[in-house]
């Protein structure tokens, strides 16, 4: 199926799969041979989806993280959690449906519980989950159905895909930075097992809320940053048209994040990425879950805790010399 | 004294230095914009004597206003920050950070150690606005880790006065881990039994305000500071509107039930002793008075 949003690097692979298609309809309708010149242009198409995808500029692999066919959060639960239940509202405010959270059963076998942000699909529904960017709400949601799931044992996976907090009156007024602080403490210490999957944009705290786990596993075209690139060059460059060198210098991508011990496991996406194939996306990201799953199942609450406080413990860099 | 001297000298200095106080017999109080006697300020701590703003202060200024004489024992002083990322905008984050340290005298942007107010021991990290703005990256997030390992195992009570920007953009992935980190320290710190007091002053903004600073047992603030997570101009930014007065100040966030108390400079260390004091059991006051 051809693509409907296309970036503008990739407009050389989609133009060639038309063509592809357009030759098949020519040779379908009447009795001249294509076979040997689709051969050869699938050959070739094949080609160019290696080498643009191969060699993606971090400002490249950010619009392709923001690609709007890109799986959501409830794209990854619809394929792979059973009997998934929503969960809705924090108990306090309101329910905040830039952020979703459910139980249900992972691959049909033991019961999870799935904690995502959520953008929307089209005008309408990206007004109404305010594009996946939280309020407080939100955030105090996540954290009563992992402290449900905590009461009951289940495993959490969290799905992180956000451009950041909304930066709005009520989100302030209603005390944003501390209900992320508290999803950072509680998470820490959570008594379950916590798998992040770092799906799409991870954008300032507003990502970092659903980010503290066991294991991080972040595709290989998602970014994760302190602040936009539009907001880093409009800082620091002074113009928000620097945000591709910003989004070079702040080493957004998965390999970025790898090196610098962040996160545990980049999850390889289908070439040319999420967007091009989300079944396979998908697929490929809950094999990952399973094995991560099983590995941090099977270990005692206690090791588990220890584990997730030393890994975080370990991250930063400095130096520590005696003058 | 001739407009045009005003105009040129002084006043253009005082709008440069924001929030800092320049030299000069004069300043110009940023709050209220009044020009005000330098020497006034000083003698109260730093306070505008016209409309009560309290100027930024430098780590070592509070310390000094807050701890016992002589009292404060520095640690991790030799912690220095790297450049992971390689950093670089107009600038190399690396020239930034060697401009930074001749400028302040400390190696980034948080003071940490232990020392005694009113006889109570404690253990104090205290941020140093002047560097980078306060802004949190892999030493700060650190040093105000060991700083909470260290109350923990000392039992002693914790106090960390933040004074931030948020999240340092120069480290950026580190930096906003730094947030979980010292949360999950914290956390470990209340398991523990610790109290922990937090000091906002002005501003406590972004991956500060949204991990330890507003995580506190007891949560205290200067007067009129700025709290918040999104700066005032982004949310103006997105909203299309201006914001009310008094928006993201200390007196909102108490009006919003997310600090305890409003205190003055010069009230500072009183309560402080007051709060230490409801944490210490009569026997270890005690075991204080005879050691
Ligand atoms: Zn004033």
């Amino acid at each position: 199926m051809p693509q409907q949003f296309v970036l503008d690097f990739e407009r050389p692979i989609v133009e060639m799969e038309r063509k592809i298609i357009e030759l098949r309809t020519i040779g379908e309708g009447s009795r001249i041979n294509v076979e040997e010149e689709t051969q050869k242009l699938s050959k070739k198409l094949k080609r160019m989806i290696r080498d643009t995808y191969s060699k993606l500029s971090p400002w490249e692999r950010v619009q392709v993280a923001r690609h709007p066919q890109r799986p959501y959060t409830l794209d990854y639960i619809n394929g792979f959690i059973t009997d998934f239940v929503e969960l809705r509202g924090d108990r306090r405010f309101r329910d905040d449906k830039s952020i979703v959270a459910g139980l249900g059963r992972f691959e049909g076998r033991f019961t999870v519980a799935c904690i995502g942000h959520q953008k929307g699909r089209g005008t309408r529904e990206n007004i109404e989950r305010n594009f996946g960017m939280p309020h407080p709400e939100g955030y105090r949601k996540a954290l009563r159905v992992m402290k449900l799931a905590e009461k009951f044992g289940f495993p959490v996976i969290t799905f992180v895909d956000t451009p950041g907090a909304y930066p709005g009156i009520g989100g302030e007024e209603r005390g944003q930075s501390e209900a992320i602080a508290l999803n950072l403490y509680e998470m820490s210490r959570l008594r379950v097992p916590i798998v992040v999957c770092i799906t799409g944009e991870g954008g300032s705290g507003g990502a970092l809320a659903l980010s503290v786990g066991d294991r991080l596993l972040m595709q290989e075209n998602a970014i994760y940053a302190v602040i936009s690139p539009e907001g880093c060059a409009s800082i620091l460059w002074r113009t928000a048209e620097k945000a591709p060198q910003a989004a070079e210098a702040m080493k957004v991508t998965a390999k970025d994040l790898m090196e610098l011990g962040i996160i545990d496991e980049i999850v390889k996406e289908p070439l040319g990425g999420a967007h091009r194939d989300p079944d396979r996306a998908i697929s490929i990201m809950k094999r990952a879950i399973r094995r991560n799953l099983k590995e941090l199942m099977a270990k005692p609450v206690e090791q588990l805790l220890e584990e997730r406080y030393q890994k975080l413990r370990g991250i930063g860099v400095y130096s520590e010399s005696d003058t | 004294m001739p407009a045009e001297w005003f105009k040129k000298g002084v006043i253009g200095r005082i709008k440069s230095s924001k929030g800092k106080i320049p030299e000069g017999l004069w300043i110009r109080c940023e709050n209220c914009k009044e020009l005000v006697y330098k020497k006034e300020v000083e003698r109260k701590g730093k306070v505008c004597p016209k409309c009560h703003y309290h100027f930024r202060i430098s780590a070592s200024e509070r310390l000094e206003m807050l701890m016992d004489k002589e009292s404060f024992v520095e640690h991790d002083a030799n912690l220095s920050p790297l450049d992971p990322l390689k950093f670089k905008d107009s600038k190399r984050y690396t020239d930034r950070i060697k401009e930074m340290q001749k400028r302040t005298g400390v190696k980034d942007a948080v003071v940490c150690g232990e020392g005694t107010i009113g006889g109570y021991p404690v253990e104090i990290a205290v941020f140093e606005f002047g560097f980078m703005g306060g802004s949190m990256g892999s030493v700060v997030g650190e040093k105000v880790t060991r700083s909470i390992e260290r109350s923990r195992e000392k039992g002693i009570p914790l106090i960390i006065v933040s004074c931030s920007g948020g999240a340092r953009m120069q480290e950026s992935p580190l930096s906003l881990f730094q947030m979980a980190k010292t949360c999950a320290a914290l956390a470990r710190l209340s398991e523990a039994g610790v109290p922990y007091i937090s000091l906002l002053a002005d501003p406590t903004t972004g991956g500060v305000s949204a991990s330890f600073s507003l995580l506190g047992d007891i949560i205290l603030s200067e007067p009129k500071a700025l709290i918040g997570f999104a700066g005032p101009r982004v949310i103006e930014d997105t909203i299309k509107q201006k914001l009310p007065e008094g928006f993201q100040r200390a007196e909102f966030l108490m009006e919003h039930g997310f600090i305890d108390m409003i205190v003055d400079r010069e009230n500072l260390k009183p309560t402080m002793i007051k709060i230490l004091s409801l944490f210490t059991t009569k026997e270890e006051r005690k075991k204080d008075a005879a050691a």
